[in-house]
């Protein structure tokens, strides 16, 4: 059952692939493979992202559950771990900052071994420094694709562009991110793959997506490398495609199909699988509220009034121990 | 125990997980790991439904016909009220950070027992009987559907979760175990699967107002009892009040402190402490338990146990309450109370009546740790101390669980201890603080019958401990925890012998120097202080030269 947990989502991204190549070589079904599959993915992606948000968000928060991650604050003369407990909005704010950006909990990240009777705890960083190679990468390239779409290209795309290119090696230069982005993946693959732990928890979920970017990236380098493609009629779709006045240029090659198969397929998926922790981490109650609870009253829209045992019900019920005892009494 | 395991053969582990996929692996309920079921009469005082008699050895767990129903609907009504539930019911990306994050895997071994593997098991069945992708697709979109095997994996697990949260610091979206455990549980309850650990405690604090169900006078004579000892080895004579009106503060602890080893000598250093700065307080027999084992069955229970210490706060008319060392205890005071049955405007905001410090952190729920309130003291130089009495103490400090990660009181107990102790030394970084180990036996968890489960929960830190114990010589764990002084003593004789447990009150307790004292020549634990038995000696053979 693990291969097919493997083989599964391998061979859906096949497909993919092969549906790419099929409608790249029918110059008719050019239209609906690049403008249609474009407008389908985002329009599903734009509406399922906001359902589900808005799904989230339709739950209330009931109660004040941050993970304290450092000092409360308490005491005026005790120093207060002001970002990792935070007690006030910019703090929350600054803790959403290093989780969302620069991934603060991954960063504590620890490995723990059992060596001849004890258990050794040491720092590990690989899983911290492959995330974030992999999600800035990927972001970076999004944005060197507005170059493809907005006309004139504006300044910071061009920056960026010209950064991310900026060692030139081999003739188009070969972006950084590119080799990064490569290099993270294959590892987080490898990672599932190998590591006995993260092997046990994957389920098919995990790979599609990962084999589905595998692709997108390499296709993407065939075509910049390998089967070059017409880089004018590419722009002038994807300026079409941005306008709203779409049109169909002859000649880009058949692997541009594959590649945008597979990344309106990563779209298309995105809201509807794990891929939504881009929106969640936002909304997590653990991480984006202060520790305030004690300082603060914190609503709990659905709360209803507790039904317990009273006082009087309890003094009733041991009336005459409470009066042995010497316990004062509300009624003798 | 099925069978007693020595430490060498508890620590054969195999921490990687066979390649075999998880739902292919059968779950077998093994003694030693799982906990009695709740009696039925235990469920019934507390107008919780289906109690019966059951077995989780058995085929038939006696469920209701409509099982399913009830608990598919439970699920989505969670869903509706919890967004931490749906949320963390969708976006875990399974990175695999929090797998080895977990004492019971650690102690265990046992690859369901990743947090996120733990996790999955309840997310499957959301995958499988919620979503669209998991309705068609099944397995592969990581779904299945609610079966009795499944629901029986579902609650053995979960009664292999002490909602540390250790899982949730090292999430990068703060996924919380603690939080599905909760909800999880909430959902077995709705058919009487509890266990009867958490399920009796429950129905006694209903009732009697704490967890070892002690009734009105029974409380007082135990707490007259730790003032006996106290005549006896510090000299002065206290009268504790109880449920006395007007008293300016209602102080509240768990019933542990009341009733056994070694939580009582902590209790005896509350008492030495009041005495000491004269506080005018008052204890009650009503809102006896500042422990809440309702937090472990449903929140709706957690919320109508803890109703009784603002209850008897307004009858009692006090300004402020004061609340002993709990771990659970301290994360429902802290996230919860508040929002379950506050705010309480009747009260005032708490202000020390020795140091005048305004609790700026407790001003809305007006309750205030007891370390928060000694280390204000200690501060302010309010406390006549004489440290040297546990000089012979070399003393590690174990984070519990609660304090840390859903509240954060690090530096307080700290700075108590090192002013009670001059021998303080800190276990290794990755296990104390925020990132500290569970006892093993906490929420709920700390009966007999699952012995083995608790000392393999137990195992990352008493190693931690062990490594202190071996490198310095540390003899003394100290905790602010009633369940920690509960178990831990089992825990160390099993893994660590000579250490032994001791609350951070205790060795206040035993540092203070009380008006009219006799001199201190035992602890509050009757124990001769080596100092003084030196001393002794000293003078015995003095004695033997001069003759």
């Amino acid at each position: 059952m693990i291969a097919q947990r493997i083989i599964f989502p391998l061979g859906v991204v096949l497909g993919i692939v092969v549906l790419g190549l099929v409608a790249g070589s029918v110059p008719a079904l050019h239209g609906l493979f690049s403008v249609g599959l474009i407008y389908v993915a985002f329009a599903v992606f734009f509406f399922g992202f906001i359902a589900k948000v808005v799904n989230w968000a339709k739950s209330p928060v009931p109660f004040r559950i941050p993970t304290t991650a450092g000092q409360e604050f308490s005491l005026p003369w005790i120093k207060w771990s002001k970002i990792d407990n935070p007690s006030t909005t910019g703090g929350v704010i600054l803790r959403m900052f290093f989780e969302v950006c620069l991934f603060r909990s991954l960063f504590r990240n620890m490995r723990t071994d059992l060596r001849s009777g004890w258990l050794i705890h040491s720092p590990t960083k690989w899983l911290w420094l492959l995330a974030l190679g992999f999600h800035y990468s990927f972001l970076i390239i999004a944005i060197r694709h507005l170059r493809l779409f907005v006309q004139p290209v504006p300044g910071f795309v061009e920056l960026l562009d010209k950064v991310d290119g900026m060692f030139q090696i081999g003739i188009p230069p070969i972006y950084l991110t590119d080799i990064l982005i490569l290099l993270c993946v294959t590892g987080l693959l490898l990672r599932r793959l190998f590591l006995p732990k993260v092997r046990f928890i994957s389920l098919a979920a995990d790979y599609f997506p990962l084999f589905l970017i595998l692709g997108i990236v390499i296709s993407g380098l065939l075509m910049r490398f390998v089967f070059r493609v017409d880089i004018t009629a590419v722009k002038a779709l994807a300026n079409g495609i941005a306008s709203f006045h779409p049109v169909v240029p002859e000649g880009i090659g058949a692997i541009f199909f594959v590649h945008v198969a597979l990344v309106c397929t990563l779209i298309a998926y995105f809201p509807f699988s794990k891929l939504m922790h881009m929106g969640g981490v936002f909304m997590s109650p653990t991480r984006n509220l202060a520790n305030t609870t004690r300082m603060a009253y914190h609503e709990n829209p659905w709360r209803k009034p507790p039904k317990f045992h009273s006082y009087e019900e309890y003094e009733d019920m041991y009336r005459d121990y409470m009066k042995e005892a010497g316990l004062p009494l509300e009624r003798e | 125990m099925a069978k007693e395991l020595t430490p060498q053969e508890m620590l054969r582990i195999d921490l990687s997980p066979p390649t075999k996929d998880w739902m292919d692996i059968p779950t077998v309920i093994k003694p030693g790991i799982y906990c009695y079921p709740a009696k039925p009469e235990k469920v019934e005082i507390v107008g919780m439904p289906n109690g019966h008699v059951w077995s989780p050895l058995d085929d038939d767990w006696g469920l209701p016909e409509d099982w399913k129903e009830t608990f598919l609907e439970g699920m989505r009504e969670r869903l509706d009220k919890h967004r931490s539930f749906k949320i963390f019911m969708d976006i875990c990306v399974r990175c695999g950070a929090c797998a080895d994050k977990c004492h019971f895997f650690l102690g265990s071994g046992d690859p369901k027992n990743m947090p996120v593997a733990r996790a999955e098991l309840l997310r499957s069945v959301y995958r499988g009987e919620f979503t669209k992708a998991g309705k068609i697709l099944g397995r592969l979109a990581g779904g299945r559907k609610l079966t009795e095997d499944v629901l029986k994996e579902i609650w053995y697990y979960l009664f292999q979760c002490t909602e540390c949260r250790r899982c949730s610091l090292f999430c990068p979206y703060g996924i919380d175990t603690a939080e599905v455990t909760i909800i999880g549980r909430e959902l077995i309850n709705l058919f009487g699967l509890n266990i009867n650990w958490i399920q009796e405690p429950v129905a006694n604090c209903y009732e009697t107002g704490n967890h070892l169900g002690l009734l009105p006078h029974t409380f007082k004579q135990n707490v007259e009892f730790m003032c006996m000892d106290i005549e006896e080895f510090v000299g002065v004579t206290i009268e504790p009040p109880f449920n006395r009106k007007g008293a300016e503060i209602l102080f509240v602890t768990p019933s542990g402190d009341v009733f056994a080893e070694p939580g009582i000598y902590t209790l005896s250093g509350y008492l030495l402490l009041f005495e000491h700065i004269g506080l005018d307080y008052t204890w009650s027999t009503y809102a006896s338990e500042g422990g809440n084992f309702g937090f472990f069955t449903a929140l709706d229970m957690a919320q109508r146990l803890n109703a009784k210490i603002y209850a008897e706060a307004k009858r009692l008319g006090v300004k402020w309450i004061l609340g002993g060392e709990c771990g659970h205890m301290w994360r429902v005071v802290h996230q919860y109370m508040n929002t379950f049955n506050g705010p309480p405007d009747f009260l005032e905001e708490p202000v020390s009546p020795i140091t005048g410090t305004k609790f700026e952190n407790a001003k809305s729920a007006k309750m205030v740790h007891i370390t928060e309130f000694t280390a204000d003291l200690i501060k302010h130089g309010k406390l006549k101390l004489n440290p040297k009495r546990n000089e012979h103490l070399k003393v590690t400090f174990h984070d519990s669980c609660n304090p840390s990660r859903g509240m954060g009181m690090f530096e307080e107990p700290r700075y108590v201890i090192k002013n009670v102790c001059p021998n303080f030394y800190d276990m290794p970084e990755s296990t104390i603080r925020e990132q500290t180990f569970c006892c093993g036996s906490g929420a709920g968890l700390n009966a007999g019958e699952n012995m083995e489960l608790r000392l393999r929960g137990g195992l990352p830190r008493a190693n931690a401990v062990k490594y202190v114990h071996e490198r310095f010589g540390v003899n003394t764990l100290a905790c602010v925890c009633a369940i920690d002084r509960a178990v831990l003593p089992a825990s160390m004789e099993y893994w660590v012998p000579e250490v032994d447990v001791a609350g951070v009150s205790e060795l206040v307790g035993n540092a203070l120097v009380m008006e009219g004292e006799h001199e201190r020549t035992v602890d509050l634990r009757g124990r001769e202080l080596p100092q003084f038995a030196e001393a002794s000696q000293d003078s015995g053979e003095s004695g033997e030269e001069v003759k």
